[in-house]
C-alpha cells in the first residue's frame, strides 16, 4: 500500500494510517530517503499512530530509516506511538535508541524547529 | 474426639440402629467426609427429632447462648441487646440448616451471617467462637434430654455432631472468604484513589505516588501514565516518589519501564522525591540513575519541567505548500 | 484482581522444560484458531487474530497489544528460520481464571542452544535475535521445546 508523503516547508511528513506489511514499511523507508535527497529536506516526521504493533522488524526498519536519513543530513522524528504499543515494545526489550519521538505531529514539528535553531518565542500567557 | 479407629468398644453396638448394609457412619474427619450430608436415613430421622426438641427449647437456649458469648467476651463490638437480637435471628436458621443439611442453605446462611457482622468489625475467631458455642449449648441440651440412655445418646450425638461441625466449618470458611472479598475491594478502591494523574498545566502531568506499590499497582500506574500522556498531550511527566517508602526489584524494574515507555510515546519523565533508600534500591538492581532525569523534590521537578516546556515555537499554519511525494 | 493460579503444565522457562507433577486447579484448553505461517503476510493475520481473541476474552487494550506483539515475534521467527510453521491460539480456563495460550510450532532446523537463545536479548543495534527472552518476560507462563533437526515449539500463556 502506498503511503503518501507530504512536503511542508523544509520537512517531509508521512503518516501511517493502517496496518503495514513488512514490504510497505521497507518501501516507505526507501521512498523517504529518496525524497529527502530530492527536496533537500531538513527533517522527516513519521507518524505511526496507525501502527497497532511495533515488533523487532519494525524497530529495525525505523532505526535504519533514521540512520539513512541522518546520513543525508536530516533528522527524523517518530510521532504517535500508541501507549499500549510503547508498553509492549518496552516489555519485549525493544528500544528506539537515538531516534527522537514526540507525542503528535505538532510537537514533532516543534521539535524539528527547535533543533534547527529556529528563533523561538517565549510562551504566551 | 471419639475415634472409632482405636477400636474402643462402644455400647452403641448393643443398640445398633437399623442400617442398610454398606452404609457408613459419619467420621470425625476434616474435609470432604465432614461436609457430606448423612447417608443413613435413620440419622435423618434422629436429626429431625432432636431439632424438634431444640426448637421447643428455643427461648432458653438462645439466652443461654447469648450469655455464654458474653462470658467468653466475644462480639465485644456489640451490646447485650444486639447480641441477643443476633442470636435470635441466627438460632432458627441454624436449626433449619441442621435439619435439612442442604449445602446451599448452609452457604447462604454463612454468607448472610458474614454480611451482617463484618461491617461491625467482628474478627474471625469471634465468628468461629460463637458458632462453636451454639453447638455446645445445643449439645448440652441434648445430653440433658437423652443422657439417661447411653445407647440412645450416642445415636443422637452420631447424628448431631457431624451436622453441627459441618455448619461451623462452612460458616468459618464463608466468613473468611467474605472478608477477603471485602479487603480486596477496599484495596482496589485505595489503589484507584492513590494514583491520580494530574494535568497541571498544558503539556505537564504530575503523578504523585503514595504508599507501597505492588506489581499489580505498578502495572495500573503504567497504564494510567501512558494514557494520561496521550490524552493530555503531555510532553513532561513529573513522577513523584516522595510518598513511597520502598520498592522491591520487580516494582523498581517496572517503574523504569514506565519511564522508558513514556519516552517512546514522546514525553520526558522527571523523577522526584527519591529517598536515599529508594536510590540505593534502584542502584542495587542495576538501574542507571544517570540515565534517569531525577530532581530532589516535587517543587524542583515542576520547575525543571516548566523549563523544558518554557520555550514554545509559535504554532505553524499547516496550510503551507503541500506536494505529494 | 485475584492472584494467578499456580503454574501447571509450564515451567518458568528454560530449555525444554517439561515439569512433571501437576498441581493447582484443573485447566480446560480449547483451540480457537490455527494460522499457517508461510510468508510475512501471515504474520499480520496471526497477530490480528490474536488481538481479536484477547479482546474477546476481556483483556485490556494494553494486554491485547502485548499478545499481538508476542505473536508477531514468534511468527516472525518461524518465517525467518523455519520457513513454514503454525501459530495456534487457544483459550484456557480454570474455575476462577481465563487466559490465552499462544503456541508457535514448526518443523524447522530447531534451536541448537536453547539456553543461549533464552539469554540473549536484542542486541543494542536491534539486530537479529529470536526475541525469546522478551516474549518470556512478557507472559505469565512460557515453555520451549526444540531439537536440531526436529523443529521447535514455543508455548506462551497469559492470564486475564
Amino acid at each position: 500500500m502506498e503511503i503518501p508523503i507530504l512536503k511542508q516547508r523544509d520537512y517531509l511528513i508521512a503518516s501511517v494510517q493502517s496496518v503495514l506489511t513488512d514490504e510497505d514499511l521497507i518501501n516507505l523507508r526507501d521512498k523517504l530517503v529518496q525524497q529527502v535527497g530530492r527536496y533537500r529536506s531538513d527533517g522527516v516526521i513519521l507518524d505511526v499512530t496507525g501502527m497497532d504493533v511495533i515488533d523487532s522488524f519494525s524497530v529495525r526498519t525505523l532505526r535504519d530509516l533514521a540512520h539513512m536519513i541522518r546520513l543525508r543530513g536530516a533528522t527524523t522524528v517518530i510521532v504517535g506511538i500508541q501507549p499500549e504499543v510503547a508498553f509492549s515494545m518496552i516489555q519485549l526489550g525493544l528500544r528506539l535508541k537515538d531516534v527522537p519521538t514526540a507525542p503528535d505531529l505538532e510537537e514533532g514539528l516543534a521539535y524539528l524547529d527547535r533543533k534547527k535553531g529556529k528563533r523561538t518565542l517565549p510562551p504566551h500567557e | 474426639m471419639r475415634d472409632d479407629k482405636e477400636g474402643k468398644p462402644r455400647s452403641l453396638t448393643a443398640v445398633k440402629p437399623a442400617k442398610r448394609s454398606g452404609s457408613q457412619r459419619p467420621q470425625y474427619l476434616a474435609g470432604e467426609e465432614l461436609l457430606s450430608p448423612p447417608v443413613d436415613e435413620s440419622y435423618i430421622e434422629v436429626l429431625r427429632e432432636l431439632v424438634a426438641h431444640l426448637r421447643q427449647k428455643r427461648t432458653e437456649l438462645r439466652e443461654e447462648w447469648a450469655r455464654r458469648i458474653m462470658q467468653a467476651r466475644l462480639l465485644k463490638a456489640m451490646t447485650e441487646d444486639e447480641i441477643l437480637a443476633e442470636c435470635s435471628a441466627v438460632y432458627d436458621n441454624y436449626l433449619g440448616t441442621l435439619e435439612t443439611g442442604s449445602l446451599e442453605a448452609l452457604e447462604a446462611y454463612a454468607r448472610d451471617l458474614s454480611e451482617r457482622i463484618i461491617p461491625r468489625g467482628v474478627e474471625t475467631h469471634e465468628v468461629v467462637g460463637i458458632v462453636l458455642l451454639l453447638r455446645d449449648v445445643l449439645a448440652r441440651s441434648l445430653f440433658g434430654k437423652y443422657g439417661q440412655n447411653e445407647g440412645i445418646l450416642y445415636r443422637v450425638l452420631d447424628a448431631y455432631e457431624p451436622a453441627a461441625n459441618r455448619i461451623a466449618n462452612t460458616v468459618a470458611v464463608g466468613f473468611v472468604q467474605e472478608r477477603e472479598r471485602v479487603i480486596r475491594q477496599q484495596q482496589e478502591a485505595i489503589r484507584e484513589l492513590s494514583t491520580p494523574v494530574l494535568p497541571v498545566r498544558e503539556r505537564l502531568l504530575i503523578l504523585p505516588i503514595i504508599g507501597i506499590i505492588d506489581p499489580q499497582r505498578a502495572r495500573q500506574l503504567t497504564e494510567q501514565v501512558l494514557r494520561g500522556i496521550r490524552v493530555n498531550r503531555a510532553r513532561v511527566v513529573v513522577m513523584d516518589l516522595t510518598g513511597v517508602p520502598s520498592v522491591d526489584a520487580a516494582v523498581a524494574n517496572h517503574l523504569v519501564q514506565t519511564v522508558e515507555a513514556s519516552r517512546l510515546v514522546g514525553a520526558n519523565v522527571i523523577v522526584t522525591g527519591l529517598s536515599p533508600e529508594l536510590s540505593q534500591t534502584l542502584v542495587t538492581i542495576g538501574v542507571d540513575l544517570g540515565k534517569m532525569f531525577t530532581v530532589g523534590d516535587l517543587q524542583g521537578g515542576i520547575e525543571e519541567a516548566e523549563k523544558l516546556l518554557g520555550y514554545k515555537v509559535v504554532p505553524i499554519n499547516p496550510k503551507s505548500d503541500l506536494s505529494i511525494g | 484482581m485475584s492472584e494467578k493460579p499456580p503454574s501447571l503444565a509450564f515451567g518458568s522457562g528454560g530449555a525444554g522444560t517439561n515439569p512433571g507433577g501437576k498441581s493447582g486447579p484443573p485447566r480446560d484448553v480449547r483451540i480457537e484458531a490455527r494460522i499457517t505461517i508461510k510468508a510475512v503476510e501471515d504474520i499480520v493475520e496471526a497477530r490480528q487474530k490474536g488481538r481479536a481473541l484477547a479482546q474477546e476474552l476481556g483483556f485490556s487494550m494494553t494486554q491485547s497489544t502485548l499478545v499481538a506483539t508476542a505473536i508477531s515475534e514468534l511468527a516472525r521467527n518461524i518465517v525467518l528460520y523455519a520457513k513454514t510453521g503454525e501459530i495456534v491460539l487457544s483459550r484456557v480456563s480454570t474455575e476462577q481464571h481465563v487466559g490465552l495460550i499462544i503456541t508457535a510450532q514448526d518443523k524447522g532446523p530447531g534451536i541448537a542452544n536453547i539456553q543461549h537463545a533464552l539469554m540473549s536479548g536484542y542486541s543494542s543495534s536491534g539486530g537479529l535475535g529470536l526475541g525469546l527472552p522478551g516474549v518470556r518476560q512478557m507472559v505469565d507462563e512460557f515453555d520451549i521445546k526444540s531439537r536440531p533437526g526436529d523443529g521447535t515449539q514455543v508455548t506462551a500463556l497469559m492470564w486475564l
